[in-house]
C-alpha cells in the first residue's frame, strides 16, 4: 500500500506563515467512490428481487441489438426493462420500446459513463413491480464506466469481432470486473478475419472466471446459452 | 474524461473532511490510485486545475501515490505483482491466470494537509 504518513493528531506549527496557522495532516482513507457506492447500495435495495445487469462495451458493439433480441426472446417468461445511457438522443430507448421493453433513456450530455445517481433517477421512470430483469445499458466506452457501481448484480462486458482480439488486454479493468464476456457479431467473424482462439485466450488471461458467450444478436446464433444463464442467475437471486 | 467526475467526488470528500476538522483551507490532497484504476495522470491534473477554483483547495497540491497491481494465486498461495500493463495476472510459480486481484483498483483519498 501507499506511503504511511503521520497520524492525525500530529500538529505542525508553520514557520513563515501567519501566526497561529495550525497546519496539520488529516487522515481520510476513503474511496472517491464512497458517495456513488452508497447510492448504488440504495439502488440494490430498491431493485430487490429483480436481476440487474450492467452492460458495457465500445460504441457500436451491438449492446442495443443484443437487448432488443434478449427482450423479445425472454418475453414469454420474463419481463425486461431497460435503462439506457448515451451522450445524446433517445434513439436507443425508442428502439427498445419497439422491442416491447419499458425503457428509460439517460442523456448524459458530456458525461462518459453512468453513475449510481443517474440510474436512481432513471428508475423512477420504470414500474419495477412489472419487471423481472432490469438491464442498464451503459454509455459506449470501455474505460470510464469501470469504476462506477450502479447497483447491478452482474457486470457484462461485450466486444464484437470487428474490434480486435486483444481488446481485453487493451482495456483490462473493465474485463477484469466482468461476470460475463460476450463476443458479438460472430456471423461476420470469418469475413473480418477474426481469430477466435486468440480472442478467447485474451479473455481467459485477463478474466479467467468470467462466463463467455459467443453470439450474434443479429441472426440469433448462440443466444440460447446467454438466455439460459440469465434465467439461472435470476433463479439463483430469488433463492 | 471520467477523471473530472473523480475530481469532483474528491473535492466534495476533501472539503467535507476539512470543514469537519475545523480547517479553512486545504494545502495538499494525497491520493492513492491503483495501476488498474483507469486513471490517466495528465487528465487528473487537468481536471483538478479547473475544478479546484473557488473551493477550499484552490491553491492545493495534488499528490498521487500510484499503487502497483497485486494478485493472488489460490493454487500456490502466492501473492505477486503484475509485471505488465495488460491486467494479465499470471502466477509466477504455476503460470495460471488469476482472477483474484488484491490491489490495483484503488481510488482512495488518503490524507489531507489542511490549515
Amino acid at each position: 500500500m501507499g506511503t504511511k504518513v503521520a497520524t492525525r493528531d500530529v500538529r505542525v506549527r508553520a514557520h513563515g506563515t501567519s501566526a497561529g496557522t495550525d497546519m496539520r495532516v488529516v487522515q481520510v482513507q476513503k474511496s472517491l467512490m464512497t458517495h456513488n457506492d452508497g447510492v448504488a447500495a440504495e439502488n440494490r435495495v430498491r431493485f430487490a428481487r429483480r436481476l440487474v445487469l450492467n452492460i458495457v462495451s465500445s460504441p457500436g458493439s451491438g449492446k442495443t441489438a443484443l437487448m432488443e433480441r434478449t427482450v423479445r426472446e425472454l418475453a414469454a417468461d420474463l419481463a425486461v426493462g431497460v435503462v439506457v445511457g448515451d451522450l445524446e438522443t433517445d434513439n436507443d430507448a425508442v428502439r427498445l420500446h419497439g422491442a416491447g421493453a419499458p425503457s428509460v433513456q439517460i442523456v448524459t450530455g458530456a458525461v462518459c459513463h453512468l453513475e449510481a445517481e443517474m440510474v436512481a433517477r432513471a428508475v423512477d421512470g420504470l414500474d419495477l413491480d412489472d419487471l423481472d430483469v432490469v438491464v442498464i445499458e451503459n454509455v459506449g466506452n470501455l474505460v470510464c464506466p469501470a469504476a462506477w457501481d450502479l447497483g447491478e448484480d452482474l457486470r457484462v462486458t461485450m466486444l464484437s469481432v470487428t474490434e480486435g482480439e486483444d481488446k481485453p488486454l487493451k482495456y483490462p479493468r473493465i474485463f477484469k470486473d466482468a461476470d460475463a464476456v460476450i463476443i458479438n457479431k460472430i456471423d461476420i467473424a470469418e469475413a473480418v478475419g477474426f481469430d477466435r482462439d486468440r480472442a478467447l485466450e485474451s479473455v481467459r488471461q485477463v478474466t479467467p472466471n468470467a462466463k463467455v458467450f459467443e453470439l450474434s444478436a443479429r441472426t440469433g446464433e448462440g443466444m440460447a446459452p446467454w438466455l439460459e444463464w440469465l434465467r439461472e442467475r435470476r433463479a439463483a437471486k430469488l433463492g | 474524461m471520467h477523471e473530472f467526475s473523480l475530481v469532483m467526488s474528491m473535492l466534495d470528500l476533501a472539503e467535507k473532511t476539512a470543514r469537519d476538522d475545523g480547517a479553512t483551507r486545504i494545502d495538499a490532497i494525497h491520493l492513492e490510485i491503483g495501476a488498474l484504476a483507469g486513471v490517466v495522470p495528465e487528465a487528473l491534473d487537468f481536471a483538478f486545475s479547473g475544478a479546484r477554483l473557488g473551493t477550499m483547495a484552490e491553491n492545493a497540491r495534488l499528490e498521487v501515490d500510484y499503487l502497483p497491481a497485486i494478485a493472488h494465486c489460490g493454487r500456490c498461495d502466492v501473492t505477486f505483482e503484475l509485471d505488465n500493463r495488460y491486467g494479465v495476472a499470471l502466477c509466477p510459480t504455476c503460470g495460471t491466470p488469476s482472477a483474484d486481484l488484491r490491489q490495483g483498483r484503488e481510488l482512495q483519498l488518503s490524507h489531507l494537509e489542511v490549515a
